[in-house]
This record gives C-alpha cells, sequence and structure tokens, in this order.
C-alpha cells in the first residue's frame, strides 16, 4: 500500500524571473495570516575561496551590520517591533536570510532585504567583534566536542579534493585572519540579483508578491550574468578510509560512516532509491539496522542512515550506529558490514519496501505542513540548481522506486572504497 | 524608515471549540479541512516530578516504552503497523507533564487513533523492550556526561533543588537507570496515565462528532483518577554561589538563575515583558547586544522565564571561552544591576510589547504547533478566550509595572551560577 491514491501534496507553486535575474517561487496557503520571507543565494561555504574557508558563512553574520541607507541594527529592530522573527543560515550550497512577519509586513521585509542584496556597508569597527562571536561559535559547536571534532576529520576523509571537505564554518586558523576586504569581495561576487532566488510562503497571491518583489527587488541592477562556482570535482575513491578520536571526554562511543554518493541533479533515479534505501536502512525502530543489530544481534542501541541528496556535487549517504557496553567498535563494524552487505545482496520485501514508501511519503506531507518547511524545500532544490518539478514530482518519483532499483543503488554507491569510517572512542584521562 | 505596528486581529483564524465525549473525556477541538491530516496532542499532568526518589528516570523510561509494544503487537510488529499507516507517534516525559503527541493522514485515522488507544491502555513493556530502551537511555547519559552543556544544566538543577525532585535529572542517571524495573514502570503507568489529569488538543480535518467519538474510544477506558504524589513548592537555593564543573575544554559553558515568577502570579506578564529585554530571544536584548555584539563574548546568550508548576526560575546561559569567563558574566551583571535599580527605557518597554503581541501568531502557524497550543493553553489553565485576551493584557502593562517587576525579579543580583570548562574570574 502505498499514498498515491491521496489528495496532491501540498500547495502549488509557481516559479517566475525578474528582468534582472531574481527567481521568484510563491507558495501560497492561505490559513494563517502570516508569511515566510526568504532569499536565498547560491553559495556557501564551497565556494570559499582556497585559504578563506569561512568567509560565507562570517559574511552571512556580517550581512546583519547595516547598509549604506540603514545602520547596524536597523532591520534587526525592525523586524522585532513587527512581531518578526528572523534569522539566516549558511550550508555548503548555499547562504539563505529569511524573516516570518504578518502578512501585511511583507513590502517591508522585501524592501531591506532588498537593500541590503547591493548596499551592504562594512564598519571596520562591527567586523572584529563580529569575527570574535563566530570564533566562539566553532569553540561551541566544534572545539568544545569530540563528537564533532571526528565529524570534521570524517567528511575532510572523504572529500580529497572537493571543497564539500571543508568545515562549513571554517578552519579556526583562517577565521582568524578573515577580515572586511575579504567579506566585500566575497559579498561584490556572490550577492546579486542573477545569483538569488526569493522565496515567499504564506498568505499572499503571485500577483502580489511579484508586484511586491519588482517594487523592491526589481530595481536593483542586474550585474549581467550569473557568477560561476568554481568546484574541484572528487576524484573516483579507490581506498576505504579510517579515522579514529579517541578522547577523555567521550564516555559513548559510537561508529558513523559516510560514503561518496551522487546528488539528485548528477543522477534522478539513483538519488530516489538512496531516498528510500535511507528510509528502509535507518528508520530508528523498524530500519533494516536497527532490526539486525540491535533487535537480532544485540550489538547496538541507535543506528540510523541518512543522505543528503540536494546539493550541487557529490555528495554523501551516512550510516551510524552506537554499540552496546559489551561491544568494541571494530565487531560493531563488521557487522554493519555484513548487514550492509546482506541488505545489497537481497534488497527489500515488497511489503518492506511498502511501509518505507508510506513512512517517506507520509512524513513529506506532515512537514508541508509548515509553511517555513515548504519554503525551505523549494529554496533549497532551486540554489542547488533544480527546478520547482523537482519538489513536486518527488512524491511520483519516490512512489515508483522498486527494489531493484534499492539493491542497485546500494551495490553501485555503497560498495567499500567509497566510504570513510569514523570512531569516536573512549581514551583514559592523561 | 518607521514600522507600522502590528495588527489587533486574533492570531488564527479559525476557533476553539471545546468538546466533551460521551465518557467525559474533554479536549479542545480547531476544525481545519485545509489538509488531510489530524494533528492530536495531549498531556497527563504529573510528569518526571511524579518518579520515587531513588527512581529518577522512571518517567522518562515509561514514556519511550509506550510505543515499544502494546495489545496483540509486540515492539516490532507495533512500529511496522505504524510504519504500514504512517502514523507519527511519540511519547516525552518533562518535570511536571507526561505528553504525547499524534499525526495521521485522515485516510488513517481509524487506525491511527487505535495504536494510540492500545499504547495508552494496554501497553505490554515486554523484557526484551525495556532492555533495548534501557541501554538507549544509558547511552544518552553517557553522552550526556561529558557534555558541558548537559553538565552545567544537571549542576545547575542540583544546587537550585537539593532534595527536591526538580534537582533531578527528567532522565535520571547512570545509578538510577539500571534499577528501574518492569514493576516500577507499570505502577507508575497506572499511577499517572488517567483521565482527571488528562488534557488534549485535536486540530485538522475532522469535526467535532468524528472527534468525540474517536476521543471517547482512545481514552474512555483509562482509569477515572491519576494518583500523584504532592509535590512541595520551592525556591531555588544558593543564590550567590557559583558551582564550577573542571572540564578540560576551551570555552566555558553558564548558567545562572535566580527566583522568577510564577505563571499564576499576577506579575506574570509583566516580568515577561522584563525578561524580553533582559535576554529574550531576539537580537534586540540586552544580553544580545552587550555581550554578544558590543564585545563577541559569545555566539549565543539568552535567558527565559521558566515556570514549572512548583518553582519558578529566571534562567539563562551563555558560553564563551575560558580566558573571558569572568568578563562575559561580570557584563551580565552590570545588565541585572542596571534593570533591578532603574529598570528599563521606555522604548524598550514600547518595543519589547510589540514584539510579544506582535509574534503571537507565529505560534499557531502549522497543525501541529496549533494543537501544542491548545494543551499548553489549558495545562496553565488560562481559559478558551486566551488567544483573544493575551495580547491586551501585554499592553495594558504599565511602565510601574515593567519597573517593579524588574525590581523584584533581579533584586540584590545575586545569582546562583554553575559553570563546565576551565573559566578564569569566576
Amino acid at each position: 500500500m502505498t499514498v498515491s491514491q491521496t489528495a496532491p501534496a501540498g500547495p502549488v507553486a509557481s516559479h517566475d524571473r525578474l528582468a534582472n535575474g531574481l527567481e521568484v517561487v510563491v507558495i501560497p496557503d492561505h490559513r494563517t495570516p502570516v508569511v515566510t520571507h526568504m532569499v536565498w543565494y547560491r553559495n556557501g561555504s564551497a565556494d570559499d575561496p582556497a585559504g578563506k574557508s569561512g568567509i560565507a558563512h562570517f559574511l552571512e553574520h556580517l550581512m546583519f551590520k547595516g547598509t549604506h541607507k540603514h545602520p547596524a541594527g536597523e532591520f534587526s529592530a525592525v523586524v522585532s517591533d513587527l512581531g518578526g522573527q528572523e534569522n539566516a543560515f549558511t550550508s555548503m550550497d548555499y547562504t539563505a536570510y529569511f524573516q516570518r512577519v504578518a502578512k501585511e509586513h511583507l513590502a517591508t521585509m522585501m524592501a531591506f532585504e532588498a537593500d541590503r542584496m547591493a548596499n551592504l556597508a562594512l564598519a571596520e569597527d562591527v567586523v572584529g567583534p563580529e569575527r570574535d562571536v563566530v570564533i566562539e561559535e566553532r569553540r561551541m559547536r566544534t572545539d568544545n566536542r569530540p563528537d564533532a571534532q571526528l565529524g570534521e576529520a570524517l567528511t575532510s576523509s572523504l572529500f580529497t579534493h572537493h571543497p564539500y571537505g571543508v568545515p562549513i564554518i571554517g578552519w579556526m586558523h583562517e577565521i582568524e585572519g578573515l577580515g572586511r576586504e575579504d567579506a566585500l569581495a566575497y559579498y561584490n561576487r556572490f550577492y546579486t540579483p542573477e545569483n538569488a532566488i526569493l522565496v515567499v510562503a504564506g498568505d499572499v497571491t503571485r500577483e502580489e508578491a511579484l508586484r511586491l518583489a519588482n517594487d523592491t527587488y526589481g530595481r536593483i541592477p542586474a550585474r549581467g550574468a550569473q557568477p560561476v562556482r568554481h568546484r574541484p570535482q572528487e576524484p573516483e575513491p579507490r581506498a576505504r578510509r579510517l579515522v579514529r578520536l579517541a578522547d577523555e571526554k567521550v564516555e559513548q562511543p559510537y561508529l558513523q560512516r559516510i560514503y561518496l554518493a551522487p546528488s539528485l541533479l548528477e543522477d534522478r533515479a539513483a538519488s530516489d532509491a538512496l531516498d528510500v534505501a535511507a528510509q528502509l536502512l535507518g528508520a530508528p525502530q523498524t530500519g533494516y539496522l536497527y532490526r539486525r543489530l540491535a533487535r537480532d544481534r544485540g550489538l547496538a542501541v541507535a543506528s540510523g542512515a541518512w543522505y543528503m541528496g540536494t546539493a550541487v556535487d557529490r555528495t554523501q549517504f551516512g550510516v551510524y550506529a552506537v554499540p552496546t557496553e559489551s561491544t568494541d567498535l571494530a565487531a560493531l563494524e563488521r557487522a554493519l558490514d555484513e548487514t550492509l552487505a546482506e541488505f545489497t545482496a537481497n534488497g527489500p520485501t515488497e511489503a518492506e519496501l511498502a511501509r518505507a514508501k508510506t513512512r517517506l511519503i507520509a512524513d513529506h506531507l506532515y512537514s508541508q505542513d509548515s509553511q517555513a518547511n515548504l519554503a525551505r524545500a523549494y529554496g533549497a532544490t532551486l540554489a542547488v540548481g533544480g527546478a520547482i518539478a523537482d519538489v513536486q514530482d518527488w512524491q511520483a518519483r519516490i512512489e515508483a522506486v522498486t527494489a531493484d532499483d534499492v539493491r542497485a543503488a546500494l551495490a553501485r554507491w555503497l560498495s567499500p572504497q567509497r566510504s570513510a569510517t569514523g570512531y569516536l572512542e573512549t581514551a583514559a584521562a592523561a | 524608515m518607521n514600522a507600522p505596528s502590528p495588527p489587533a486581529a486574533a492570531p488564527h483564524t479559525l476557533p476553539i471549540r471545546p468538546i466533551e465525549t460521551p465518557r467525559g473525556v474533554r479536549a479542545w477541538l480547531v476544525e481545519d479541512q485545509s489538509a488531510p491530516l489530524v494533528a492530536l496532542r495531549f498531556a497527563f499532568r504529573g510528569g518526571a516530578s511524579q518518579d520515587p526518589a531513588d527512581k529518577a528516570g522512571l518517567a522518562n523510561m515509561m514514556s519511550g516504552l509506550l510505543d515499544e509494544g502494546a495489545g496483540p503487537y509486540d515492539s516490532a510488529a507495533f512500529q511496522e503497523r505504524l510504519d504500514e499507516f504512517a502514523v507519527e507517534l511519540s511519547f516525552d516525559a518533562d518535570r511536571d507533564s507526561l505528553g504525547g503527541g499524534l499525526r495521521t493522514l485522515t485516510r488513517h485515522r481509524a487506525e491511527a487513533f487505535e495504536m494510540l488507544r492500545l499504547a495508552l491502555v494496554e501497553p505490554r513493556f515486554d523484557d526484551d523492550a525495556v532492555e533495548r530502551i534501557r541501554a538507549q537511555i544509558s547511552a544518552g547519559l553517557k553522552h550526556e556526561a561529558k557534555d558541558p552543556d548537559s553538565i552545567v544544566g544537571r549542576a545547575f538543577a542540583e544546587a537550585a533543588f537539593p532534595n527536591h525532585p526538580y534537582g533531578k535529572s527528567v532522565n535520571g542517571s547512570l545509578e538510577t537507570v539500571p534499577s528501574l524495573g518492569r514493576a516500577d514502570i507499570a505502577a507508575l503507568n497506572r499511577r499517572l496515565i488517567a483521565r482527571d489529569n488528562l488534557v488534549i488538543g485535536i486540530v485538522g480535518a475532522i469535526d467535532a462528532a468524528a472527534a468525540a467519538a474517536a476521543l471517547d474510544r482512545i481514552f474512555g477506558d483509562l482509569p477515572a483518577k491519576a494518583e500523584l504524589a504532592a509535590i512541595p513548592t520551592v525556591a531555588p537555593a544558593r543564590i550567590g554561589e557559583t558551582v564550577i564543573s573542571h572540564l578540560d575544554i576551551p570555552q566555558t559553558a553558564i548558567r545562572f538563575g535566580r527566583a522568577g515568577v510564577a505563571r499564576k502570579d499576577a506579575d506574570f506578564i509583566a516580568a515577561m515583558v522584563v525578561n524580553h529585554i533582559f535576554g529574550g530571544g531576539t537580537f534586540q536584548s540586552r544580553l544580545f547586544k552587550e555581550v554578544r555584539e558590543k564585545r563577541g563574548l559569545a555566539y549565543s546568550v539568552s535567558s527565559s522565564l521558566i515556570a514549572n508548576e512548583h518553582s519558578a526560575l529566571l534562567f539563562g546561559g551563555t558560553s564563551t571561552k575560558n580566558e573571558r569567563a569572568g568578563e562575559a558574566l561580570q557584563v551580565i551583571r552590570e545588565q541585572i544591576a542596571s534593570l533591578s535599580t532603574e529598570g528599563p527605557s521606555d522604548e524598550e518597554i514600547e518595543k519589547a510589547k510589540k514584539y510579544i503581541t506582535g509574534s503571537y501568531p507565529l505560534r499557531f502557524d502549522s497543525s501541529t504547533k496549533i494543537a501544542a497550543q491548545l494543551v499548553h493553553m489549558q495545562l496553565d489553565e488560562l481559559g478558551l478566550d486566551w488567544m483573544q485576551r493575551r495580547n491586551a493584557l501585554v499592553n495594558a502593562v504599565s511602565r510601574a509595572d515593567v519597573t517593579r517587576v524588574a525590581h523584584r525579579l533581579f533584586g540584590d543580583g545575586a545569582l546562583l551560577v554553575a559553570a563546565a570548562g576551565q573559566p578564569r574570574g569566576l
């Protein structure tokens, strides 16, 4: 059984382009008088120039520091006065800024957001303290945490050449050297109407959103061409890798593994099959990994799998397992290898496949209950080079995945030499 | 640019309807036919604070076992059936209540409701499931044992609430969790899962008659009365002291707090305004501006009012490099002193009120969020018309109220501080 007979998923999005090249996606949802307003730029940490890791993320912070027209803090103060919420995030492939406000304030948000797309003014005295904030952010997220340090080491051992191997926040020694000129150079290169996607979800019509967008974003002069991403590609991997991090601050060991896998854009069929495979293998209670490693063999207390198909270049498929007290990581890894080999050889039963698809599609429908989630789904897909149809046809494509597709995708993409495995281990106090 | 004023409109356009089933189960319903979904959220009063003194973590473990087998289905069969019908079902324990949520497609709602009924009325607590969940919880506790945020959170609670359930972790500890047995779990289940301590919010494509029939079947077979132990009301202890957990990390995690204002206290709304100005969650708060923006001392810094059933706290936290920990805390103390003695400016008060009222609709923009709000309003006994009254109450807060409540909240500025790391200057 699948959910295919149910009503179509979610509201229908429109897709337009302003004269200056800026793309506009509108997703009407009239249940609550609220809108989510997002601007996505097609650049992320993987577009940081060599030696300037962290600049995409640092600039994201500095975008809150004022323009020639509106001094630092004014935009945020207005959002707050309007009862709005705002933030921004940087990923490997994109950077996005958003506000959630009552619908009558959409024009105000667009005016400010369009202003900072073109008129950022960085005073030297705001750059220094903000770099310290980013350094504290890195300490909080990574330097204080052995599990995050293992994650960095693992990713950089999978991506030996492609910049996905560099942490989004940057390496500490390079963050410390980032300055105003680096930020402005990066801004001038990427923050252009041709490189941006406006996504508006909520209580608004396509016509109204386009009219407001033309009045604000539409006034920014075109630069003539979309900036080009320069991404050295990863070679075909030949050797499986193991990285180990032992620290006295680790009390609970675990194992994680990532594989170099195709993105949605490289191979839609494989990507859809890997989406289903991640569900089949990784569902917290019913996935094949949990059933074999935890329920049948008693070697793990938790396990999972994930796949990041929404990416510009070759991306990651991941699995992880947390051992029981009496299981060591090498034994757990052997069992994981056996389990993955079994599953790749046998594939799912029809009943397992149907349940996995039902769950995957329902989770998708549930997430579309939130306008912010809808806006994110469209924004991320377009920002990596996908199309509206990639979001809207997703359910039909998932329904079409067969057991053979899953087996073939796992056999092709989850071979050991394509992987890097990380052990997080305990160490005695020095 | 001058900001227009936020609207005075009610935050959600759909009305709340109270319903009562033939067997006396009460719920609040928001019918919304715009998507083929139903979201149900419910809570039983009396959560981890009902754990026996030597059995911390029991309510949490029980909540983790409710979807691990019930009625004719063992754990694997139960979970497979949830997958088959695409039912999202979860349970969680917090200090004062045991909660749960269900999300289903309309077409599978009969099957979904039956799974929830089984989980609540006929949980199995099979031995193998108990051992698996115990191992999972223990793994989480081991992770927490060296995690700076977990360490300071625990240290703060232990210092503030000695000999009180609030001093113990909801998740229990590596000392207590191994000793929790099936009999303990079943006994707590019998005490907590009942009808007289239950509140329910239901949202989505379901009308009142269908909702009443479903809720009657799901909850009607539960025992009429819960058996809750009385929990003493308590004020946080050791205010003025600093508790340091030494950990070899470059950045110190800091938590601080002192007595807050209870949810039912007449000053609560004014206290919300004060907290928003001090360290509430926007880029406008004093802590954000002084600690982060001006000095680059931290990435995150904030405060909140924690109004538990039996104690109220003003609570905050930040993380800053070890060398500047003393400086960060000093900046926080200066803001506390300034707010206590001078109070906020008129502009700060106006801006806080604008944000608190204007952002209220954002809590209602998905079915699950609406259902959660319905439960929260009932747990706090705010009344069916709360959504209409709430913003007027915020707007009615005067400068005198804010100044008085700021002084009441911050008083002499003494704090209980917990820190984990290698802090200098604390």
